[in-house]
């Protein structure tokens, strides 16, 4: 069970929070939202709640509530260019099913 | 697949639902766009990676347009289609634009703003400025994956209604939706982080390539007001090339040079200008067309020594806008510099003895605008907790409205926070009018004809009454963008009348400067005319009351002695009312009427006897 970042979203990641200035870490998780069933989280972490699950990879600690990980797991988080746009790019080994723009699937 | 940003705890959109927001900022000389991500304030880069976009634009026969440095690099082969600094057209007329002569351009002088003949058809500068904020638009679009819900663009403080009006007109035609208009050292504050700070004043020095902005700004209760503003509309970097280039010109003995060479020279001065602010000396070498060969060692206490008197020139309009505030150089908190020219370490060092401090410099001069209109642009398309972070701008300029006598009465006054509104009552001069003109004039000056007139309206079908019962409530109302808008209402008869103020064309940045330091020069003056004005006023509406009675009851209740003297004071006053003494008026005015006392005595007995007749006592005392 677990989740990754790859060497480069890792890095970016710390470099996002050291210019923030607080967090703890990266939340991931998903929720039932959007018009493919599911839809990613993605957000800074002030502080980890109790039944948050953590997993540290690269040096960054992600933070995924026990709910969120049978959808994500084994996932892994790059962060990638494509032309002018730059961001993080989720592949995910359990979704069956996306929409055209991919933020939103199905498991 | 999309690409995922981080947002803020518990601020994760819904797919689809990224509301994306960017900072613009629209300069004379070149333009950026910003936008926060994973909250973090950046600019956004084009294809070949250069933040900057000229803010040149140049139109093809075939109807095509270039904008950005494509533009740029033909603007000496093409200059008649080449606009460049189009931000100085922005709201403004033909007369307000000046040294047209100088300017290779084919004006048209169209009503409300200046107009420009290309070879692509006759263009307004909104026409202009819309090219460089669609590219804006585009590559933002490109960048972040998606439609904006908006922007947040920049302009001077000192911009008045048309230039800011005539940006937002730009912004829709680029298919920008505005969320603010925002003030440029506003949002250099808000870039540094300075809107969390704790309250205090701070200065804003921004000297850009062609033109020096000094702004002060006092930040309380997350309300940036601006205390003042001053600068030189003809002072930038662009000097101290010239000063490099003519010194190249005297050390070499060379004298006139031909567009070719003058350019070339000009362009050598820059690199040397911009080697200079990490090097202690730099090598200036050139081939001219004549065959000459220049080559010139410059140092930086060269270059500092020969632009002291352009860094000495910031100095004055700093001390003037301090005045203006009424502050000192100790009461200033921080100090804030943009534009690139406030690289060069002499102007660094020039600010930082001024102010007895060290600058802010750590953000790019060039982009310190635009991050700090992205961070505003990402508050206000609700990607952050609005409740955290409010802030409000002010009015550059007092608004008021003309009252009689040609007198400004100022109903919302400078630096007043927007949005707001406020409201003042007024009322009918004269027996049974029926209608009201409103004249909307915007500065700072006392007399109508010396501040800028703005809008006219009519407000119709007020009921007839005895002069001074109307009650007529005027309404001032600025939106958070600076933009004006004046309702009246009759209060008894509810009767309405309203405008938006689309001002015909504006102040230029001279004439601001101008008013805002005449209304100070001349406030003597003001005061002699204001009171000569009441004076006259007042006389006017005694001579129109006195000669109604004469016509009424005259000749029944005065003996023919009487009538004389009043006549005669009459004939005085009126012969005073060509001068300009105030004080000779208002004598004239008072002999006038110690000369009506027993007759107006006499009106006065008279109308109780005529009230009273027929009623009985017992009656009045209820």
């Amino acid at each position: 069970m677990s989740v990754v970042l790859t060497e480069t979203a890792a890095k970016h990641v710390q470099n996002f929070l050291i210019k923030r200035g607080k967090g703890v870490g990266l939340r991931v998780g998903v929720r039932t939202s959007g018009c493919s069933g599911m839809a990613y989280k993605l957000e800074f972490a002030d502080s980890a709640n109790v039944e948050d699950l953590q997993f540290v990879s690269n040096g960054v600690t992600l933070l995924i509530d026990p709910q969120s990980l049978p959808y994500i797991d084994g996932m892994e988080l790059d962060y990638t260019r494509e032309g002018l746009n730059e961001g993080f790019k989720f592949n995910n080994p359990n979704v069956k099913d996306a929409c055209g723009c991919g933020e939103s699937f199905t498991v | 697949m999309a690409l995922l940003q981080i947002s803020e705890p518990g601020l994760s959109a819904a797919p689809h639902q990224h509301r994306l927001a960017v900072g613009i900022d629209l300069g004379t000389t070149n333009s950026l766009v910003a936008t926060v991500r994973n909250s973090i304030s950046l600019v956004l880069n084009d294809q070949d990676g250069r933040a900057l976009l000229p803010s040149v634009v140049r139109y093809l026969p075939d109807g095509g347009v270039q904008v950005g440095d494509v533009a740029q690099a033909v603007q000496s082969e093409d200059p008649i289609n080449t606009i460049v600094s189009v931000k100085r057209f922005m709201g403004r007329g033909l007369a307000d634009v000046g040294d047209v002569a100088n300017m290779p351009y084919r004006f048209v002088d169209a009503p409300g703003m200046v107009q420009l003949r290309t070879v692509a058809g006759v263009k307004s500068p909104v026409e202009v400025s819309a090219e460089i904020l669609n590219v804006l638009r585009v590559r933002a679009e490109q960048s972040l994956g998606g439609e904006l819900v908006g922007a947040v663009i920049t302009v001077p403080a000192y911009f008045d209604d048309a230039q800011r009006q005539a940006t937002k007109d730009a912004a829709k035609l680029a298919g920008v939706n505005v969320l603010r208009l925002l003030n440029e050292p506003t949002a250099a504050a808000i870039a540094y982080g300075l809107d969390n700070a704790a309250e205090g004043i701070y200065a804003v020095y921004d000297l850009g390539g062609g033109t020096f902005d000094i702004s002060i700004l006092k930040l309380s209760k997350g309300v940036f007001e601006v205390l003042a503003t001053n600068g030189d509309s003809a002072l930038g970097g662009d000097d101290f090339d010239h000063r490099i280039y003519c010194g190249l010109l005297e050390k070499n003995k060379l004298s006139a040079l031909g567009a070719h060479d003058t350019r070339l020279l000009l362009t050598r001065a820059r690199a040397a200008k911009e080697e200079l602010t990490d090097h202690a000396e730099t090598r200036i070498t050139a081939m001219l067309s004549g065959g000459d060969l220049i080559d010139t060692l410059l140092t930086q206490k060269d270059f500092h020594d020969m632009t002291l008197n352009l860094v000495a020139r910031t100095m004055q309009p700093m001390r003037r806008a301090l005045r203006d505030a009424e502050l000192s150089a100790d009461d200033i908190k921080g100090v804030v510099m943009v534009g690139g020219s406030t690289r060069m370490p002499q102007v660094q060092r020039a600010v930082a003895e001024f102010f007895k401090q060290t600058p802010l410099t750590n953000l790019d001069p060039d982009k310190v605008v635009a991050l700090g209109a992205a961070i505003q642009a990402n508050v206000l398309a609700g990607n952050r907790n609005a409740d955290e972070w409010l802030l409000l701008d002010v009015s550059p300029l007092s608004l008021g409205i003309e009252t009689m006598g040609g007198l400004t009465e100022k109903i919302i006054p400078r630096n007043s926070t927007i949005p707001t509104a406020r409201a003042q009552e007024f009322t009918t001069f004269k027996d049974g009018q029926t209608a009201m003109s409103i004249h909307v004039v915007q500065g700072e000056r006392e007399l109508v004809s010396d501040c800028r007139s703005l809008a006219r309206f009519e407000l119709r079908g007020i009921p007839p009454m005895v002069a001074g019962s109307a009650r007529i409530r005027v309404t001032y109302q600025i939106d958070a963008d600076g933009l004006l808008s004046v309702s009246a209402r009759e209060q008894s008869s509810g009767v309405e009348s309203h405008i938006v103020v689309k001002p015909s064309y504006g102040l230029s940045d001279a004439e601001i400067a101008q008013m805002l330091q005449d209304s100070g020069r001349h406030a003597h003056d003001d005061m002699r005319a204001r009171a000569l004005r009441e004076q006259q006023v007042e006389a006017n509406q005694l001579l129109e009351a006195v000669s109604n009675a004469l016509d009424q009851d005259g000749n029944t209740l005065l003996n023919e002695e009487q009538k004389t003297r009043i006549l005669a004071a009459m004939g005085a006053l009126r012969n005073e009312l060509q001068g300009t003494d105030h004080l000779v008026i208002k004598r004239a005015a008072a002999q006038l009427n110690d000369a009506t006392v027993t007759y107006a005595q006499a009106r006065m007995d008279k109308s109780v006897s005529h009230a009273l007749t027929g009623q009985k006592i017992s009656e009045l005392d209820n």
